[in-house]
C-alpha cells in the first residue's frame, strides 16, 4: 500500500515539473533549465512506475528483463542519434521522434485489444466479498467497458495517424520524399478517415454488446462467442489509419512541414492521454493533455507567423499543383544579372551597414561559420553588420538562430523581421544566403500567389540586393520569386559555404 | 443517458485534469517568442513521451508465454524510450546554442 502512495506522489512530482518544464521552455533564459526540469520529473515517473506499480489486485509488474533491455536499447540509440544529428537535421530528428512516441501508444493499444481477444471479449475482475467470517475472492465476468474500448481506439487510431505522418514529414525534410497529391485527394482522404471511423464504431459496439457468462463463479476460461473476425478488423483499422497518416500528409508542402509536425505532435499527445486512461494513470493523463494543448496552441502560432490559417496548411494552396505555376508562370523569367565575386566584395567593404538575410540554403550548405568569418572581416572594416531573421526561415520557426548561435554569431546581431524592417531603407547591401520565398515580393502584391499575405522581409528598400542561390530554381514554395529580376537585384549563384569562402578571400585581397 | 451522467460522476477527477490541462497547456506558453517555437515544441515532444510509462505497465502486466504481446510491449518499450531519451537530448542540444549567447551579453 505504501507503494502505491509514493508512487502517487512521484506522479504528482512528475506532472508539476512537466507544467513547471513548459513554463521555462517558453522563455530564452530559463528555456534549458526548463528541459532539465521535465526530463527529471520524467526520469522519475519511469523509475517509479518500474518498481512501485501495482495493478488492481495489487501484483507487481513482472518481465523486468524485457522492460531494462528495452529501455537500454532504446535510450543508447536515442542519445546516440540525437547527439550526431546535425544542426540542420533538428527539425526531422524531432520529427522521427514523434513518430516513435505515436507508434508506442498505438502499440499499447493493439497488446491491450489482443489481451481482450484472448478472454473472449470479457473483462474479467475479482472482487472480495465476505462469506460469514472468511473473506473470498469472486472471479466476475462483464463485456468490456465502453470507454475502456472507446480509448483503446482513440488511442490506436490517433497514435497511428501520428506515426505515419511522421514518418512522411521526416521523409520530406531530408528530402527522400516528394510531394505527392492526386486530384480528388480530399475526397479519398475523406473515405478514408470515414472509414476508419465506422470500423472503430462497429468494432466497438459488438465488442461491447458480448454476453457476459450467466454464472460468474466457474473457471476463468470463455468460450469465444466473436471468433477472429473482430481481431482481424482491428488489425484492418490500423492500416486504414496508416494509410490516412499518409494521405494527410502527402499533399502538404515540405515548407508547411514545422506546422505538421507541431500538429503531430500535439496529437501523440492526446494518444498518451489515451493511455492516462486506460490505466487510470494521471502523469500520462496530465503530460498527454498538456502537451495536447499547447502543441495545439503552437500550431496555430506558427500558422500565425506564417500569417495563415491552419485550414489553409492543411487543404490548402500549396500542395494543390493548379495554384503552384499561377504565381510565376504567366509572367516568365525576366532578365537577371549576374555578379561577380570581387564586384560583390567591393560592394560590401565600401558599404555603411550590410544586412544578411540566411535561409534554408544557408542551413543546407552549413555555411553558418563562414557567414561569422565574413561578418566579422566586414566589421573590422567599419562595417555594420545584421543579420534579418525572418520567423518562419529555413524549415522551422528558430532555426536560424539556432543555427547562428552555434557559430557563435552574436544575439544582438540578430534582428527580427519588424526590427530589420525598419532598417532596410538605410542598408546598402542586403546579402540573401538561400532565403527565397521569405523575401518574395509576390507575398504583398500578387493576390493570386500561393503565400500571399505572408510577411516578408522588405529587401527590395535596401540599395543593393545580392543573392546568393544554387541556381534559378524556384523555393521551397514552388513559385517564381520577382525579386531576382528587379534592377537592383544581382545574382551570385553557387553552393553557400563556398561563395562566402571565395567572397572572403576576395575581401581580404582588396 | 443515466449511464452517461453515472461516467461522469464516477470518472469526475479525470474530467477535471483534462480540462484544467487543456487551460494550463494553453496559458503557460501562451507568449513564446517565435525563437523558441522550435525548441518548445521538441521539448514538448518529449514530455507526451509519458506514453512509456503505458509501455512499461503493458509490459510488465504480460504473461510471460505470450510472445506476441511480450515482442510488441518490447517494441512499445523501445520506441517509447527513444521518444523521451531522443526527445529530450535534441531539446537540450538545441538550447545549449542560445545558453552560450545569453551569458556574455
Amino acid at each position: 500500500m505504501l507503494d502505491i502512495n509514493i508512487l502517487s506522489l512521484i506522479y504528482l512530482i512528475a506532472s508539476v515539473t512537466f507544467i513547471i518544464g513548459l513554463k521555462m521552455l517558453s522563455h530564452p533564459a530559463s528555456a534549458r533549465k526548463g528541459n532539465l526540469v521535465a526530463a527529471f520529473g520524467m526520469g522519475l515517473a519511469i523509475i517509479g512506475t518500474i518498481f512501485l506499480y501495482r495493478d488492481d489486485n495489487g501484483n507487481k509488474l513482472h518481465n523486468y528483463a524485457w522492460i531494462f533491455s528495452g529501455l537500454l536499447v532504446g535510450g543508447i540509440i536515442g542519445t546516440l542519434s540525437a547527439k550526431k544529428v546535425k544542426m540542420t537535421a533538428m527539425p526531422e530528428m524531432v520529427s522521427l521522434f514523434n513518430g516513435m512516441g505515436g507508434a508506442c501508444a498505438a502499440l499499447i493499444s493493439m497488446i491491450e485489444f489482443g489481451h481482450f481477444a484472448k478472454m473472449g471479449y470479457l473483462d474479467t475482475i475479482v472482487q472480495s466479498y465476505e462469506a460469514g467470517e472468511v473473506v473470498q475472492d469472486a472471479i466476475l465476468t462483464r463485456p468490456v467497458p465502453i470507454e475502456t474500448l472507446l480509448t483503446i481506439f482513440a488511442g490506436l487510431v490517433i497514435g497511428t495517424v501520428s506515426f505515419a505522418g511522421s514518418m512522411i514529414a521526416w521523409g520530406k525534410l531530408n528530402g527522400k520524399i516528394k510531394d505527392f497529391s492526386f486530384k480528388g485527394q480530399h475526397i479519398v482522404n475523406l473515405v478514408l478517415f470515414t472509414a476508419v471511423l465506422a470500423l472503430s464504431a462497429y468494432l466497438i459496439v459488438i465488442v461491447a454488446t458480448v454476453e457476459p457468462r450467466p454464472d460468474p463463479n466457474i473457471d476463468v476460461i470463455v468460450p469465444k462467442q466473436l471468433g477472429s473476425a473482430p481481431l482481424i478488423l482491428f488489425y484492418l483499422t490500423f492500416a486504414l489509419a496508416i494509410v490516412y497518416g499518409i494521405f494527410f500528409v502527402m499533399p502538404i508542402g515540405g515548407a508547411d512541414m514545422p506546422v505538421v509536425i507541431s500538429l503531430l505532435n500535439s496529437f501523440t499527445g492526446v494518444a498518451a492521454a489515451c493511455g492516462g486512461f486506460l490505466y487510470d494513470n494521471n502523469v500520462m493523463l496530465t503530460g498527454g493533455i498538456l502537451v495536447g494543448a499547447a502543441g495545439t496552441l503552437l500550431t496555430i502560432l506558427m500558422c500565425k507567423a506564417m500569417n495563415r490559417s491552419l485550414k489553409n496548411v492543411l487543404i490548402g494552396s500549396f500542395g494543390a499543383k493548379n495554384t503552384a505555376g499561377g504565381g510565376g508562370g504567366s509572367k516568365d523569367q525576366g532578365a537577371y544579372k549576374e555578379i561577380t565575386l570581387s564586384d560583390a566584395a567591393v560592394l560590401m567593404s565600401y558599404a555603411n551597414k550590410v544586412m544578411i538575410v540566411p535561409g534554408y540554403g544557408l542551413a543546407v550548405a552549413q555555411a553558418q561559420h563562414a557567414c561569422h568569418e565574413l561578418e566579422k572581416l566586414l566589421e573590422s572594416k567599419g562595417v555594420t553588420v545584421k543579420y534579418a531573421i525572418h520567423p518562419v526561415a529555413g524549415r522551422m520557426p528558430g532555426h536560424m538562430n539556432v543555427l547562428l548561435a552555434e557559430a557563435d554569431v552574436s544575439y544582438d546581431k540578430l534582428e527580427e523581421m519588424e526590427q530589420a524592417n525598419e532598417e532596410f531603407p538605410t542598408t546598402d547591401v542586403v546579402l540573401i544566403l538561400g532565403a527565397n520565398d521569405v523575401v518574395n515580393p509576390a507575398a504583398k502584391t500578387d493576390p493570386s500567389s500561393p503565400i500571399y499575405g505572408m510577411p516578408i522581409l522588405d529587401v527590395e528598400l535596401a540599395k543593393n540586393v545580392i543573392v546568393n542561390k544554387r541556381s534559378m530554381k524556384p523555393g521551397y514554395a514552388g513559385i517564381e520569386n520577382d525579386l531576382f529580376f528587379q534592377p537592383k537585384t544581382s545574382m551570385l549563384f553557387g553552393d553557400a559555404k563556398k561563395v562566402l569562402q571565395d567572397l572572403i578571400s576576395e575581401i581580404k585581397n582588396l | 443517458m443515466e449511464s452517461v451522467f453515472n461516467w461522469i460522476a464516477i470518472n469526475q477527477q479525470m474530467i477535471y485534469i483534462v480540462i484544467l490541462m487543456v487551460f494550463v497547456g494553453i496559458e503557460v506558453i501562451g507568449r513564446v517568442p517565435s525563437v523558441l517555437h522550435t525548441p518548445l515544441m521538441s521539448g514538448a515532444n518529449a514530455i507526451h513521451g509519458v506514453v512509456i510509462i503505458g509501455a512499461i505497465i503493458v509490459m510488465g502486466k504480460a504473461e510471460s508465454d505470450n510472445y506476441v504481446a511480450l515482442a510488441l510491449g518490447f517494441l512499445a518499450v523501445v520506441l517509447g524510450t527513444l521518444n523521451v531519451v531522443g526527445g529530450f537530448v535534441v531539446t537540450d542540444r538545441m538550447l545549449e546554442m542560445f545558453k552560450n549567447k545569453k551569458a556574455p551579453k
